[in-house]
């Protein structure tokens, strides 16, 4: 099952290689990955989303909670959350496909953030399915490149993860 | 408040956490280091022969002690030869400091000469590890990797240095901190007076309980609580490898060590026990034999464990407890103390009688030679004797380490100075060295074989320099005797590589070149006179090349794949 794990970490060098070293020696996957100070710049805020059953979950977070520089973590798939993630994706837009990719970035809700008289880059947000599925609704021969953040979540309600 | 510079900074700290002695090499990254150590005499400097000796020096240094063995090396090949060390520590959870030094932080990342990027390269092998960025930093770092290092489940920290930080030229106002704030790390101490009540409720209804302890039980000197704890039940125990003499081997409710080489009674108790308690042990795969569906299939297992990560790893815990083995036995043994229920006392009986059975097969029962060859776990009885079973023993990785675990019982805590965890052979020598130092009028053995042995030889020069008697004892089988058997059993006797009696060297030579006493045993009738005769020469160190059958295998052995109660109990024999 995909979990979304935040963790609140040092914003020290070395950490970051830390928590994505512990992955890979461990073996444990990573399907995305963000990474960024808070409102404390001591404090790093990192967002992985990855897979695995229940006790291999467990021992995931039990390690990352070993990690001397992280402080505190969630598993925010337990609970109500919020998941986003950005994408920039850059694509043809000449002629009569102009107004219809700007029809599907209306649909999607996105924004052309910028124009040339052949490429629109267009800026969303959502679900990762959400971005998948305007790529798909794009069609084929029509993306020239993505760049995707990586999935950030909070916590729906008044639980949060500070100290 | 002293002005001091980066270099002075850390060997001060160095002495204002405790530390004596510091096991190291010096080049070129450190010498600024090894220059304040010249201008003091409150930290003594021991130099060894090669880095990874530094390491396993400040591991026997530390298991014999449980302070933590501080190691100090330059940048490059000083600190990626220190690897094996720390990795050798951190499988087994020993508190250790290891300094390096690195290029000038102006340097790093231009792959300038003897750099290496040593914070990434032990990453995985630490508990942690500081880069020190500016000297005033030197106390503070110092004081958090000794904390870090002892306390909770211990282990190696990594200190890397680089040159300009410890410049004798750059002085700053040094104070030694008094306290520590760690926002991020907690250390569990007591356990959750809950859980032990469920694991105590679990342990009074047992029909056949199992005590099963680690090296959990050592690091938390918990040796008096768990034998108060297992005397006053009258359970029967086991020790791990890494557990051995947490309870007294002689003692007649210890069945011995469990796992891969352990005895009969031990491993048919485990397989056959309704309540498992594990103190401070991992269920590793060298106990459970891999196949954990088949581990210990009609018991409840009660988990006591410092380090929640270790708890549902490998076997799932019925009633986990996260906590200090010493101070969660003493709850256990008072809510033992204070409960209405009481242990059945008939069904233990039962289960004793059961357990005698077993014991009577005798799987350590040692195979008559032939024609005065001698038998490797003789010459471990016969050290046993003659020490009185008050030796510290160190060992390296194989046949003769096993035969060391079986043979020699262990009473104390703190004296089987073993690599469990990674198997690193070339570890007993330089270990048994620490094991000297810390306790310079003790017998420190360093039970080995010729294979291991080679791998760490060197340090012959260190001994001689410091005077250490060490009494090496190798048990001379002129083959890695434990790859050899595995290709017995599982190769059809195809020795690929695991032999060459040809090009071994005459070892009483090697030692006597050193300027140390060898001594050779090639008949059994030799045996006690010959042990006795080293031994007697307690003010110099002793290599004693015994050479033992070379087929011999050891047993019990567990059966690849299947249950603890799976054993091959001879060459013909299994259960």
């Amino acid at each position: 099952m995909r979990h979304i794990i935040s963790v609140l970490m040092e914003n020290e060098p070395g950490a970051l290689s830390r928590v994505v070293g512990l992955f890979s020696q461990r073996n444990y996957n990573i399907d995305s990955l963000t990474v960024a100070p808070t409102e404390d710049q001591s404090l790093s805020r990192l967002t992985v989303t990855t897979s695995g059953d229940d006790a291999r979950i467990e021992q995931i977070t039990k390690h990352l909670n070993k990690i001397i520089d992280v402080v505190k973590l969630v598993d925010l798939t337990e609970g109500a959350h919020i998941e986003r993630e950005l994408m920039l994706i850059k694509v043809k837009a000449a002629g009569a496909q102009r107004a219809e990719v700007k029809r599907s970035v209306d649909i999607f809700r996105g924004q052309i953030v910028d124009v040339t008289s052949n490429v629109f880059t267009i800026q969303l947000t959502g679900t990762g399915d959400k971005l998948d599925a305007f790529i798909t609704a794009l069609g084929d021969n029509v993306v020239l490149e993505v760049a995707r953040s990586g999935v950030s979540g909070i916590s729906r309600g008044e639980k949060t993860l500070a100290l | 408040m002293d002005q001091l510079s980066g270099g002075e900074m850390l060997i001060r700290a160095l002495h204002d956490e405790g530390v004596d002695i510091v096991f190291g090499y010096p080049g070129g990254a450190v010498l600024h280091i090894y220059d304040a150590i010249f201008n003091q005499d409150k930290v003594e400097h021991i130099l060894v022969r090669h880095e990874q000796a530094a390491t396993h020096a400040a591991d026997g240094y530390a298991r014999s002690t449980g302070k933590p063995g501080v190691v100090l090396v330059t940048s490059g090949p000083g600190a990626t030869n220190a690897v094996t060390g720390i990795a050798t520590a951190y499988m087994d959870s020993i508190p250790m400091i290891v300094i390096s030094g690195q290029v000038e932080s102006r340097m790093i990342g231009t792959d300038g000469f003897q750099e290496t990027d040593m914070v990434g390269i032990s990453r995985p092998i630490v508990k942690h590890s500081f880069m020190v960025q500016e000297v005033k930093d030197i106390p503070h770092i110092i004081k958090k990797a000794f904390h870090i290092a002892t306390t909770g489940r211990p282990g190696p920290v990594v200190i890397d240095i680089p040159k300009d930080a410890t410049d004798p030229k750059q002085k700053e106002k040094y104070e030694y901190p008094k306290d520590l704030k760690l926002r991020s790390y907690a250390v569990p101490d007591k356990g959750h007076t809950g859980q032990i009540k469920k694991a105590v409720d679990a342990l009074l209804l047992a029909k056949r309980p199992m005590i099963y302890s680690g090296g959990g039980a050592i690091q938390d000197n918990a040796s008096e609580q768990l034998i108060n704890f297992t005397q006053k039940l009258g359970f029967p125990i086991t020790n791990t490898l890494m557990g051995l003499g947490a309870y007294p081997a002689s003692n007649n409710q210890f069945l011995g060590m469990l796992g891969m080489h352990g005895t009969y009674e031990a491993n048919m108790a485990m397989h056959h026990c309704d309540v498992l308690l594990c103190v401070g042990a991992r269920f590793d795969d060298r106990v459970t034999n891999s196949d954990t569906s088949k581990f210990c299939p009609d018991a409840t297992i009660l988990h006591i464990d410092i380090d929640p990560a270790s708890i549902s790893k490998t076997v799932t815990a019925d009633v986990p407890i996260v906590g200090a083995v010493a101070a969660v036995l003493e709850e256990m043994n008072d809510q033992i103390d204070k409960s209405d229920k009481e242990v059945d006392k008939q069904a233990l009986k039962v289960w004793w009688d059961q357990i005698e059975k077993w014991r009577e097969k005798d799987s350590l029962k040692v195979r008559p030679s032939d024609n005065g060859i001698i038998m490797p776990q003789e010459v471990v009885k016969a050290v046993f004797e003659i020490t009185e079973g008050d030796a510290y023993v160190s060992s390296d990785v194989g046949q003769h380490q096993m035969f060391a675990a079986q043979y020699y019982g262990f009473d104390k805590p703190r004296r089987w100075i073993n690599s469990g965890g990674l198997g690193t052979m070339g570890f007993g020598f330089p270990a048994a060295m620490g094991v000297q130092f810390a306790f310079p009028e003790a017998v420190s053995v360093c039970i080995t074989g010729e294979g291991s042995f080679l791998m760490n030889q060197q340090e012959f020069a260190t001994c001689m320099q410091y005077q250490l008697p060490i009494k090496i004892i190798c048990l001379n089988n002129q083959a890695l005797g434990m790859v050899k058997q595995w290709q017995d059993m599982q190769y059809g006797g195809r020795y690929s590589h695991s032999t060459y009696a040809e090009s071994l060297p005459d070892f009483s030579k090697l030692a006597e070149a050193y300027g140390h006493v060898g001594i050779k045993i090639e008949k059994s009738d030799e045996l006690y006179p010959k042990l006795e005769e080293a031994f007697a020469l307690k003010d110099k160190l002793v290599f004693v090349d015994v050479q033992v059958d070379p087929n011999e295998h050891v047993y019990p052995m567990a059966v690849k794949g299947g249950a603890m109660k799976d054993m091959f109990l001879s060459k013909t024999e299994r259960t």
